[in-house]
């Protein structure tokens, strides 16, 4: 079977890799588990990973979203890593405030910002 | 544990939908551009489509157990302010009460457990008939500020 094209915008930058996605409706359940395993590689790749993750082009995202996140910041906290969020619209940012995720996520309003706060 | 609701008197669009994208994809494009046409905000289709999307989705990985067999079967219903809606699969049911808070600080950790919790905190009304493994949702239209 071929491998799916890579949902993700992946860039290097100063030792933080940030990702952004492809498409608004990126993080439905269908699209989650290969997301997952693409930045999941990106973290094994790295001593001490410092990973960004900008929302800016996200509208959507379900329950398996979040999960898949929180999957994802065990797997960087396992590497003494860095996990940073940013760029995430109000409508989103509910759910984060909603779900009390925002106690586990560092969150910024811009990528900028994020970068800054790594270490 | 769970409660049984009079049904809707309004008509009502019933699909069936296969544990595939095309189906899925193509029942919620239907429904969301309903909702548009009768006037719904892109704020209410967020909310309606995060709970009618955890809905079905539990109902495919939970209900059905990933069984490629079984259908989920989604209902609605919706006036201009008003819309009811009914996801249905074809497992045994289960126990909503159940389901662990997923707020909780020792549940916070957990990658899963917040579809049901999301469900309640997006819609007017979230109800479970027995045995549970139909669900029942109501989003009323919030006043304009």
């Amino acid at each position: 079977m071929a491998a799916s094209a890579s949902r993700l915008r992946v860039a290097d930058i100063n030792g933080v890799t940030k990702v952004e996605f492809v498409d608004r409706n990126i993080l439905d359940e269908a699209n989650i588990q290969q997301i997952g395993d693409e930045i999941g590689k990106f973290i094994d790749a790295q001593v001490r990973p410092k990973l960004l993750i900008c929302f800016s082009n996200v509208d959507h995202l379900s329950s398996a979203a979040l999960g898949t996140l929180i999957t994802l910041r065990h797997k960087i906290d396992g590497k003494d890593g860095q996990l940073r969020l940013s760029d995430i619209k109000p409508q989103i940012y509910s759910v984060f405030v909603i779900t009390k995720l925002t106690k586990l996520f560092q969150i910024h309003d811009t990528a900028a910002d994020a970068m800054k706060s790594f270490a | 544990m769970c409660a049984d609701t009079a049904p809707t008197d309004l008509p009502q669009r019933r699909l069936t939908l296969r544990d595939t994208r095309e189906d899925v994809e193509g029942a919620f494009s239907e429904f969301f551009e309903s909702l548009r046409d009768l006037g719904y905000e892109e704020s209410n289709v967020f909310a309606i489509r995060l709970a009618v999307e955890e809905a079905v989705n539990n109902g495919f990985r939970h209900g059905n157990k990933n069984d490629s067999q079984k259908v989920v079967f989604l209902s609605w219903s919706a006036t201009p302010t008003h819309v009811e809606l009914e996801v249905e699969d074809q497992g045994e049911g289960f126990d909503p009460s159940a389901v662990p808070d997923p707020t909780a600080e020792e549940n916070l950790e957990i990658p899963s457990g917040r579809g049901l919790m999301l469900m309640r905190a997006y819609m007017s009304d979230v109800r479970y008939v027995d045995p549970g493994n139909r669900v029942r949702m109501v989003f009323i239209k919030p006043p304009p500020e």
